[in-house]
């Protein structure tokens, strides 16, 4: 089965101790050897407030992997995460195909504009200090007649 | 200055809005101002649900998401921008809603 690129996101309760932390990320760790899979990374983002209550927790403790593996590695991770105590939620998603596409999206926006500044008979790439300077947003004088969705 | 000539101009934008207002942009004080899809401009190519600082952007007060009649945002972004708040939400990283 080819390779698919996983994020994983696991909430502990904030009173987790370190040790539980790093248990857990052991076990996922193993987990995923086991069942030929790599984590890419480990990003764990420490203590957070929770958009609302889960449970009676106002806080989590947020820890992110990027996994490497199979589907059926995920269905294993998924289904140890559901029986593991002290856990107030997980999300797995599946990124890689969302990063090719956006990868693409951006090689051929490249090559648009090289084509386009080349046609205008510039460097294909821009020169340091050329061009308006990008502003962030647009400030706003704009005018536009046409009106509000009114369907 | 606002008020100066026409009066009826207050009166006549809510029902015929559409066709009377191209002609040279008459619409004093009520000037609209052209909406960008902020993602096609800062050629966000990938909305991340992990990004709250974005996404908090996008849901107003109450935690709805807000819409693209307001915002301005292109279909498709809008799109890609209602999965990642879900995601964001299921997560806490957003509320699902909020008063």
């Amino acid at each position: 089965m080819s390779a698919r690129t996983y994020e994983l996101i696991y909430i502990m309760v904030p009173e987790a101790t370190e040790q539980q932390v790093a248990d857990l990320q052991t076990q996922v760790a193993g987990i995923v050897e086991r069942m030929g899979g790599t984590i890419e990374k480990t990003d764990p983002w420490g203590r957070r407030k929770l958009a609302y209550e889960i449970g009676k927790h106002k806080e989590g403790f947020y820890v992110l992997h990027v996994i490497q593996g199979s589907g059926d590695l995920i269905k294993e991770i998924d289904r140890r995460l559901k029986v593991t105590d002290g856990l107030l939620r997980h999300l797995v998603v599946r990124v890689d195909e969302r990063q090719s596409v956006a990868e693409r999206a951006r090689t051929r926006r490249q090559e648009t504009s090289r084509r386009r500044r080349v046609a205008r008979g510039l460097p294909p790439d821009r020169q340091p200090g050329e061009g308006p300077q990008h502003d962030g947003d647009d400030d706003g004088d704009v005018t536009y007649d046409a009106t509000e969705g009114e369907a | 200055m606002a008020f100066g000539g026409r009066k009826p101009a207050g009166k006549g934008k809510g029902a015929g809005a559409g066709a009377g207002d191209k002609q040279g942009g008459q619409r004093r004080g009520l000037f609209r101002r052209r909406k960008i899809c902020k993602f096609c401009a800062d050629r966000i190519d990938d909305i991340n649900y992990k990004d709250v600082k974005l996404l908090s952007g996008f849901v107003p007060e109450r935690g709805k998401v807000l819409p693209r009649r307001i915002s301005g945002t292109c279909a498709k972004h809008q799109r890609a921008l209602r999965v990642a708040i879900l995601r964001a939400r299921q997560l806490a990283l957003l509320p699902y809603a909020a008063d």
